[in-house]
């Protein structure tokens, strides 16, 4: 891939929301050529969404409870654990899952609104599948720092003199 | 404010004029400084977590008067594998306090009274009072913007008398951003060599050079000899405020300037100097980033200027631009002056780095990408209202 389309690529996987005229002028190409390389990049799905990172934990009482998810399966012959996964991830209150190596199959990170909701979700639609084979369940108790954002950095005031040779 | 103690060359000194635009910009609310010397990142978490772990461990005494070996080693090394350069980690590098120390050690270590040291303007503001007071004599000698603020062998063959003793160099430059071709130097070295003098290759913006690898004039034949290379870890690795740089030099010369650092300072901040070999052995995924950054903010702010009417060349380095403001009719000064008070963005006007740098403003882009887009759209139209 091109070097101008990766430098793109990490502009708006920093910030979704950079305008066209500022990329175009960092990196010295044209407004059209900046509108049509996004184009293209969401086209053939190097580019699959924007969206925006939000703290909860400051919306007035919509804090919401978030789980990880140790879970074992049994491997589908022919299959593999693409088919299981596909199972899981399907659910809108599992926001992501991997394929992990280790002591368990697969990471299941599930959201809710309380802890009774998520356990429900573990309880009635997770372990209940025929190929899961145990789960364990891990709430998170706080979020320190997610996809390279940290939470509460402190004041971010810039702490260097006004002006200086 | 005088003494009757004060030394009369002390005295004689002036008060640089970025001090100014410094305590003017100090009392206003809501300003967006491009005047900032410095980068806007912190320094990387690696080297700030090496250095608290040196401090748990109890490394909190001296070192040895050059500095830590194992960081002369990864000096000479990175050195060695970055510019080509090759300094023998116990003979010709000493660790000093920030790259401002090596300038003065350096003068310190090779003047005497009245010689004279060639410094290109403009230029960073310590090299002329650096000079004075080592006791030598600051002749200045103007890079001009016809010829991208680089000087040409002729420029400093004229200024040559025969008590000229060395010339400073700063590429990339600080306050132009002018970076020194391969050739630029070579024609330089050749007047060097001719007149037997001294180069004091102040590199420290070595590592932001978006363009080409900025080249030392040391690398040049026969040049190691005539080379007195500065630089430290403040810019590349975002580290101003640890205060921590390093000469290397042929033996004789670091060892005169060892002898000097020893009776002056004993030996640069432990904590530092094992920071500082965290960042060489770990930090060059920082640097890459920290300049890809830079270089993209660089392109944007020559647009935004020459959109504007502000013509502006599009340095090689450093984290300066240098746009010429004589399209508005005012002097350096005053633009910087009602810059300030009418749109609230500081800048430095470049007078204060030397004659040459008169009509030109030096905006730093060491600032987030959303403040460089404010500063510019003020400085639009603040440019807009005076327009001649």
């Amino acid at each position: 891939m091109k070097q101008k389309e990766i430098e793109l690529l990490k502009l708006l996987e920093k910030n979704g929301r950079i305008d066209n005229d500022t990329i175009s002028k960092m990196l010295d190409l044209e407004v059209a050529q900046v509108e049509e390389m996004i184009e293209r990049l969401e086209k053939e799905h190097v580019i699959i969404g924007y969206s925006t990172l939000v703290d909860w934990s400051n919306v007035y009482d919509d804090e919401g409870v978030a789980a990880l998810i140790d879970v074992k399966v049994t491997p589908v012959r022919g299959l593999g654990f693409d088919k299981i996964a596909s199972r899981i991830y399907r659910f809108p209150e599992v926001k992501a899952v991997y394929l992990m190596s280790g002591s368990y199959d697969l990471s299941v990170s599930v959201e809710g609104k309380t802890m009774m909701e998520v356990s429900r979700f573990v309880s009635e639609k997770l372990s209940t599948l025929d190929t899961v084979l145990s789960t364990t369940t891990h709430f998170i108790l706080k979020k320190y720092k997610h996809d390279g954002i940290i939470f509460d950095d402190g004041d971010d005031k810039d702490k260097r003199i006004m002006v200086s040779p | 404010m005088s003494s009757e103690f004060l030394a009369q060359h002390v005295e004689a000194l002036k008060p640089s004029g970025i001090r100014k635009f410094f305590d003017l910009a100090s009392k206003m609310d809501n300003v967006i400084s491009l005047g900032v010397g410095e980068p806007d990142f912190v320094t990387p978490w690696n080297v700030i977590e090496a250095s608290y772990h040196s401090l748990e461990q109890g490394y909190t005494a001296y070192t040895a008067n050059a500095g830590l070996i194992e960081l002369r080693e990864e000096i000479s090394h990175y050195l060695q594998e970055t510019f080509s350069l090759h300094y023998h980690p116990e003979t010709q590098i000493l660790v000093t306090v920030g790259a401002s120390q090596a300038i003065d050690l350096s003068l310190r270590a090779i003047l005497n009274p009245g010689e004279e040291v060639i410094v290109v303007e403009p230029c960073f503001v310590s090299y002329g009072p650096a000079v004075s007071l080592a006791g030598g004599v600051p002749v200045s000698v103007s890079a001009t913007p016809e010829n991208e603020f680089k000087i040409t062998p002729e420029q400093i063959e004229a200024a040559i008398t025969p008590r000229t003793k060395a010339i400073i160099l700063c590429s990339p430059n600080n306050p132009t951003g002018a970076v020194l071709s391969k050739k630029d130097l070579e024609g330089i070295a050749e007047v060097v060599q001719r007149h037997n003098l001294m180069v004091l290759s102040d590199e420290i913006y070595a590592e932001l050079a978006y363009d080409e690898i900025a080249s030392s004039i040391a690398v040049l034949e026969g040049m190691d000899k005539h080379t007195i290379v500065i630089s430290g870890f403040s810019k590349s690795f975002a580290m101003t405020g640890w205060r921590l740089g390093y000469v290397a030099a042929p033996a004789e010369l670091i060892a005169a300037m060892t002898k000097i650092h020893q009776y002056t300072i004993m030996s640069a901040p432990t904590m530092a100097q094992h920071g500082a070999l965290e960042a060489l052995r770990n930090g060059n995924d920082s640097v890459i980033e920290m300049r890809e950054s830079y270089r993209q903010r660089r392109n944007f702010v020559v647009k935004a200027l020459n959109e504007m009417g502000l013509t502006c060349h599009l340095p090689g380095g450093a984290f300066y631009v240098f746009p010429s403001i004589k399209a508005t009719g005012m002097l350096s000064e005053e633009f910087a002056q009602r810059l300030l008070e009418e749109q609230r963005v500081a800048v430095v006007p470049g007078h204060v780095f030397g004659e040459s740098g008169e009509g030109y403003i030096r905006c730093s882009y060491a600032a987030s990408i959303k403040q460089l887009k404010e500063a510019m759209d003020r400085l639009a139209r603040f440019v807009t209202e005076h327009r001649l």
